[in-house]
Order: C-alpha cells, then sequence, then structure tokens
C-alpha cells in the first residue's frame, strides 16, 4: 500500500509507528505544520512545557523510567539551541531520545534567516548522531532509521531537522516495516573465549567485587534479574556508580552501596582492595576512580561494555569484553553454571568478614540534633515514609543529589534518575515531569536544591497544566552547596558567589502557579510534612529549610586514591593537594 | 600490537584486540577510515579529531565507490598506542563509519602523496632545478621562462627532500594532497 501524505503527517505516523504516545515540545514557526498535525490526532498526547531544554529533559526522564525511548519536539533557530544542554546530557549518560527539530525552508538555509541556526552542526558532537531532511521522500525512513541508532547499541540521543518546506512537501510514506535494513548493527553478543576467561577468574579469586553501572540499566530488565541471580549464587559484594542504583536492590544482603568520590566507605575500599573487578557497564569515570595510578592497585579488571571505546579508555583492562550486558551476563551464568558454580568459598568467607568490619565504620552516620533539620535527615525520614510507594525519584545535581543517593535506597531499576556524566543542575524537575508521564499512577519526587531548583522552575506551569503530581522536595540551605564545600575545602573558605540571595517564598510560588506550597524547618514537623507532601493529589513544591553548613560525606578528596577518603568534618583541612585542586 | 580492524559490531575482534600493551611513546599510525558518503561525515570525523584533543598529521578524502555512497578517508595520527586505540575505538562509534582499518598495523601498506612545487630561478639554478626534478622523477606539468611547476608523486619522505632541495633554487610555493594509502598484496 503506499500511502502519500506531508512531510509533516509522515512524522506524526513515524512516531505513531515506533509506538510513540507522548511527546514533550515547544512550536514554533518552523514546526508550525507538524503541530497542525499533531493538533488533529488523538494518539499522541503532546506536552507543552515552557522551555525547550525542560522538553528534552522530560524525554529523558520518560526515556529512563519507562525504557522507552523519549520524544522531543522544538522550533528552528533558539528552539534548537535550547535543546543542546538536554542533548549532551542524554549523550553523557547515554539516554535514549528523538529531538525533532524544525529548520528554516531549505532554500533559505544559509541566508541567516529569521530563527535560523546550523542545528546539525551545533549538535554534532552532542548527539550520537543527527541528520538534516532535505527531501520529503527520506523523511520516514530518516524517522525510523533515528529511533533504531537511539536505541541499539550503548544508547543515545539523536536530532532530526526537518525545514519548514520539507515538512509542506508529499511524498511517499514508508512504514517502519518496509525501512531498509541500517548497517548500524551493533554486536551484542559476546566473546566466549574471554568469558569463559572471567568465570576462570570469578571461581579462583580470593577478593572479587562487582562494580555496576548504568549499562546494566540501560540494557534492560532482564539485564538485572540475570545480575541478581549471578550476584546471589556466587556471595561476591557489589556496587554501583551513581548511575546504575537500583540494578541491584539496596535491600539486597550482597550490597555494599554507592562508590566513588561521595561513596560509601565499604565500596570504595573494596574497591581499593579487591584482588578482581568486575566492570558490568560502568566506565571508570573520574568521580568513580579517584587517582587512576592508584585505583585498585592489586587486582584483575574484567570490563563488560557495549562500547568499544570505554574498554581501556581510562583504566587498562585484563578481561575486555564487548557486548551487551544481559546477554553476556546470560553467558557467563551458562559458562559458570555448566563448570560447577565453582567459587573461592574460604576466600570469599574471609573477604566479607574484612567488609564487614569497613561497614562497622557506618559512614553514613550522623546525628539530628537541634531544632534545624539535617539535610541527611531529611532524606533519611523521606526513605522512611516512601520506601512501600513503587516510587520514582528524580535529582537535581549537587549535595542533595549525593545525599539522595547515599540515603534513598532503590531495589528495582529505572527508579532513579539523575544527571551523572554531565551534571546538570536543573535536570530533576523537567525529568519528573516525563517520569510522571510514564507513570501516572506512581509516587514521583524530585529531590531538589533550591539553587537548581530555580534554573528549570518554570516547568511549574506544565507541571499544573496538565495535572502532573510531582512532588518537588528541595532541601533548601540557601547556598550552592557543593560548591560551598569545595569553596570551603579548596580555597580557604572564601564563598565566592555561593549562596542563594533574594530566594522567593516557595509556598508564595506554588500558589502563585496554583499548585501546593509546604514549608517546613523544625525536625518535630517533618514527618507530618512530607505526609503532606506525599497524599496530596496534586504538584507539590516542599521548601525543607535545612543545616546551611553541612558538609557532604563521605569524600575521596580530588587527587586522591579509594583508601584516602575523608569520612566526616574531623581535619579537613589541607586534604586536597595541589595537584588535586586543579581537578574538578 | 596486533591488527585491529574495528568492523561494525565485531566484538570478537575489537575485543581480542584492546588487551592493552601499551607503552607511552608516540607512535604515527595511518588509518583508513571507509564512510558512508553523507553531508557532515568528514566533519564529524574531524570534530571527534580536534575534540578530544588527537593529533591530524595529514587527512585525504575522495569518494571511492559512486553507486555505494561509499567514501575513503585517510588520516596519519600520531598518539601512544592507547590513543591510538582510543581514535580507532572512537572511530568507530561514528554512525556513517563502516569500517576503520590501522594500515600501519596491518603492514606493508604503499603510501603516497602528491605535490606540486613552483620553482622560480634563472640560469644555473634553472638547470640545476630541471636535473634534481630528473632524478626525483617529478615531471614538468607548466613551465614560463621564469618558472616551472613540476608535479611529484611518492612518498612524504621523498617529497620533503624534494621540497628542501629546491628551497635554495627558488621554491615559491608548495601544494600536497597528503597521503593515500592502501594495504600491499
Amino acid at each position: 500500500m503506499t500511502r502519500q501524505m506531508t512531510g509533516a503527517k509522515m512524522v506524526v505516523q513515524a512516531l505513531k509507528d515506533q509506538g510513540v504516545d507522548v511527546v514533550f515540545g515547544y512550536p514554533g514557526g518552523a514546526v508550525l505544520p507538524i503541530y497542525d498535525e499533531v493538533f488533529q490526532q488523538n494518539d499522541i498526547r503532546h506536552i507543552l512545557v515552557r522551555h525547550e531544554q525542560g522538553a528534552v529533559h522530560a524525554a529523558e526522564g520518560y526515556a529512563r523510567a519507562t525504557g522507552k525511548p523519549g520524544v522531543a519536539l522544538v522550533t528552528s533557530g533558539p528552539g534548537a539551541t535550547n535543546a543542546v544542554t538536554g542533548l549532551t546530557d542524554a549523550l553523557m549518560d547515554s539516554i535514549p531520545i528523538i529531538v525533532l527539530s524544525g529548520q528554516v525552508p531549505t532554500f533559505m538555509i544559509g541566508s541567516d534567516a529569521f530563527q535560523e541556526a546550523d542545528t546539525v552542526g551545533i549538535t554534532r558532537p552532542c548527539t550520537k548522531h543527527n541528520w538534516l531532511v532535505r527531501d520529503t521522500k527520506a523523511l520516514s525512513g530518516i524517522v525510523h532509521e533515528a529511533f533504531h541508532v537511539a536505541t541499539s547499541g550503548r544508547p543515545g540521543p539523536v536530532l532530526v531537522d526537518i525545514p519548514k518546506d520539507v515538512q509542506f512537501a508529499s511524498a511517499e510514506y514508508t512504514p517502519k516495516s518496509r525501512t531498509k535494513i541500517s548497517h548500524y548493527q551493533p554486536q551484542v553478543k559476546g566473546d566466549m573465549e574471554s568469558i569463559t576467561e572471567l568465570v576462570e577468574a570469578l571461581e579462583t579469586a580470593e577478593r572479587p567485587v562487582f562494580y555496576t553501572g548504568g549499562g546494566v540499566i540501560n540494557s534492560g530488565p532482564a539485564a538485572s534479574q540475570l545480575l541478581r541471580e549471578l550476584v546471589e549464587a556466587s556471595g561476591v559484594p557489589i556496587t554501583s556508580t551513581l548511575m546504575g542504583l537500583g540494578a541491584y536492590p539496596a535491600s539486597g544482603k550482597h550490597w555494599l552501596g554507592m562508590l566513588g568520590m561521595h561513596g560509601l566507605y565499604e565500596a570504595n575500599m573494596a574497591m581499593h582492595g579487591c584482588d578482581l573487578m568486575i566492570n558490568i557497564g560502568a566506565r571508570f569515570d573520574d568521580r568513580i576512580t579517584g587517582r587512576i595510578d592508584a585505583f585498585s592497585p592489586h587486582s584483575k579488571k574484567a570490563h563488560i561494555d557495549i562500547d568499544p571505546s570505554s574498554i581501556n579508555k581510562v583504566i587498562k583492562t585484563d578481561i575486555p569484553i564487548v557486548g551487551d550486558v544481559a546477554h553476556v551476563l546470560e553467558d557467563v551464568l551458562k559458562v559458570w553454571k555448566s563448570r560447577g558454580r565453582k567459587v573461592n568459598r574460604e576466600a570469599l568467607r574471609k573477604w566479607w568478614t574484612q567488609i564487614e568490619e569497613w561497614k562497622a565504620v557506618e559512614c553514613l552516620s550522623f546525628k539530628q540534633e537541634g531544632k534545624t533539620i539535617k539535610p541527611q535527615h531529611a532524606l533519611a525520614r523521606l526513605e522512611a515514609l516512601t520506601k512501600e510507594h513503587d516510587r520514582y525519584i528524580c535529582t537535581e545535581v549537587g549535595q542533595h543529589q549525593m545525599w539522595a543517593a547515599q540515603y534513598l535506597n532503590f531495589n528495582d531499576p529505572n527508579r532513579w534518575m539523575t544527571s551523572g556524566g554531565l551534571g546538570t543542575m536543573g535536570y530533576g524537575f523537567p525529568a519528573s515531569i516525563g517520569v510522571q508521564m510514564g507513570h501516572p499512577q506512581a509516587l514521583v519526587i524530585n529531590v531538589a536544591g533550591e539553587a537548581s531548583w530555580l534554573m528549570n522552575m518554570q516547568e511549574m506551569g506544565t507541571a499544573v497544566q496538565f495535572r502532573l503530581p510531582v512532588k518537588q522536595f528541595i532541601l533548601n540551605n540557601e547556598r550552592l552547596g557543593m560548591v560551598r564545600q569545595w569553596q570551603e575545602l579548596l580555597h580557604g573558605e572564601r564563598y565566592s558567589h555561593s549562596w542563594s540571595e533574594a530566594l522567593p517564598d516557595f509556598v508564595k510560588l506554588a500558589e502563585a502557579f496554583g499548585a501546593k506550597g509546604i514549608q517546613c524547618q523544625d525536625p518535630a514537623d517533618l514527618d507530618d510534612a512530607i505526609m503532606e507532601m506525599i497524599n496530596h493529589d496534586g504538584p507539590v513544591i516542599f521548601d525543607c529549610l535545612v543545616e546551611k553548613h553541612e558538609n557532604c560525606f563521605p569524600m575521596i578528596p580530588s587527587g586522591e586514591p579509594h583508601n584516602k577518603m575523608l569520612l566526616g568534618e574531623a581535619s579537613t583541612k589541607d586534604t586536597i593537594g595541589s595537584s588535586g585542586a586543579v581537578l574538578v | 600490537m596486533s591488527a585491529l580492524k574495528i568492523k561494525k559490531g565485531s566484538s570478537k575482534h575489537s575485543a581480542y584486540n584492546l588487551r592493552p600493551n601499551f607503552s607511552d611513546v608516540s607512535e604515527t599510525h595511518t588509518l583508513a577510515v571507509i564512510v558512508e558518503n553523507e553531508p557532515g561525515v568528514l566533519a564529524r570525523v574531524i570534530g571527534l579529531f580536534a575534540g578530544r584533543g588527537y593529533n591530524i598529521d595529514s587527512l585525504t578524502v575522495a569518494e571511492i565507490d559512486h553507486e555505494g555512497h561509499r567514501s575513503r578517508i585517510t588520516i596519519v595520527t600520531t598518539g601512544t598506542p592507547q590513543i591510538i586505540e582510543q581514535i580507532k575505538a572512537q572511530l568507530g562509534r561514528i554512525v556513517p563509519v563502516y569500517d576503520v582499518h590501522d594500515l600501519t598495523v596491518e603492514g606493508r601498506a604503499v603510501e603516497r602523496e602528491l605535490a606540486l612545487l613552483k620553482v622560480a630561478g634563472e640560469g644555473d639554478k634553472r638547470v640545476e632545478a630541471l636535473r634534481l626534478a630528473d632524478i626525483f622523477r617529478a615531471n614538468v606539468v607548466d613551465s614560463t621562462l621564469e618558472s616551472f611547476v613540476f608535479e611529484i608523486t611518492g612518498t612524504s619522505e621523498k617529497i620533503d627532500a624534494f621540497a628542501d632541495l629546491m628551497r635554495p633554487l627558488g621554491l615559491s610555493d608548495i601544494a600536497r594532497t597528503g597521503i593515500a594509502a592502501l594495504p600491499r598484496g
């Protein structure tokens, strides 16, 4: 069946073909034909954001919470340039999103037309791939290819730039099923020889540890299941990066907690002291490794990653396995079982005894006393009062993000949405909107700092308009807390521009948008206030006034290895050397 | 180091060859990158080198298969073995890249460059230039009473040597194509 239609209709038809049910966007001159088609159908819901950055972050949140690609629709020029931060964020965290941007008509490209920008040029380094569609005949095929590229291999953001005349012109629509097969087909099966080598290492290791990352979550629910099976059956301890939280349950008995710069003492010490490190879908990010030349000095390192460029990029790997996590883990389990499910039980017992000693340090302990709420306490109470819910947590970026990772427990994948690689302040609120669209009935909470939250606060309009009951849990210390912490540790306590002046009254702000505002500053009121937030059927801004000068610990100072952690306020002076100070 | 051919999806080969055996000594490698001939593909490759701080010593590009929309980009680059491996892996990530060949490790590649040199001079210098051109098998492709334009093909070193000899004889302009390379056999 051949079907002639306009480019604009083709876009909407291709989205339907791809199973898209929601698009986050903002109209403008160069996408009017597509918006006209959006208007004339009911299969795809359009969520009008208040800024294009919000649209892309919302698409990211939707993608991470549902495992399906997120879609954003923006206009040319400023619409596209506003999408750049979100695209870069998605590239760093490997999130599959498709951004469709309008462009000035092909015959005006290059003439500095109104709202013209070289969108494919600007977004080339911040997308996995992008396309400028010059002919309506190619449009539907390119949109299908865009979904394929975004979701295959290591996922990532793609952008399709569509000039207005291409949207108006008509051509034959190519359905997904008849699109020519892409040459882009990353291999998902790992090399069996290397997998066997990994199993052999696992059988004899005395101090093994699993170090898992976002790749497990990106690989899909099967990967998390297989990981759990392998961990339970082998009895090997497991830690995870910020991106991988939830793949293995925090309630699991082999769980060490998050590792890295603000990771748990036991997790970092296990990484430092292990003799076999099995990296599954993580990338040896600098927040994880600390000082490279002193990183886990005595371990054999295996690395499972779908992207060959991740292997040996930062840390030299002894057993590299290129493949999809679920496929590789399935083979690892198969080989390990067929060889008799062996591990070095005696040595493992000793290793766990050592780990229990590290755990006894209780690196996350804090004292809640006095009339001021400690941010850790606020999160511990949030955890206690919401853990029975199937809840989804987003964060902004900074101290609150690290505390959320430390004090909230994640027992399932796709429940934790945070900007890891790029560290985008302003990510969490729009992301929570995307998550709520994917899970309309779920409890969605954005743990925020007041400074981050203000960066995309305009999305309150979106939340209220579409009745999205997202809870904005703001730990308000009237500071850019992480910047302040670094200035304290590294810059002689000269707090250059790291406080929040002229903050709005968040309760009145919520009311101005037609939402609910709650303020809490007394620890005695905290539980009731949190319950009030949870039970309110609608968006809430929760202004939690917390201790202003609390630092986030544990912490590996810049330029130091894992076994040089700072555990608390005790002597943080001169802990970062001059070589560490240049690091971020 | 063994040969690394990052064929899209050939995880077996790439994983095997990604085993580190790295030194800190910089090496010069010639890479042949087969790409889909689509708008912006060269910008993607160059942007990768610029964005990640890799060196480009020489770069040539031309379509090699009109029907199949294939182009071949030949890049000469310098870096430690770890950087070279990273460059190849990063090139392999670019969606319109089909294949990355490291001609230096695949061995015995033929490398050729073409150059045009304008030499202006009189009397003995003019005669000497012609004589040397003959030794280097350079052709005269344009001549006036005051100048010659020589065309020379060969390895980059040969062209360097020829240019060095022409300099005192009145070399006024040089245009070089960069390297084209193919494995032997």
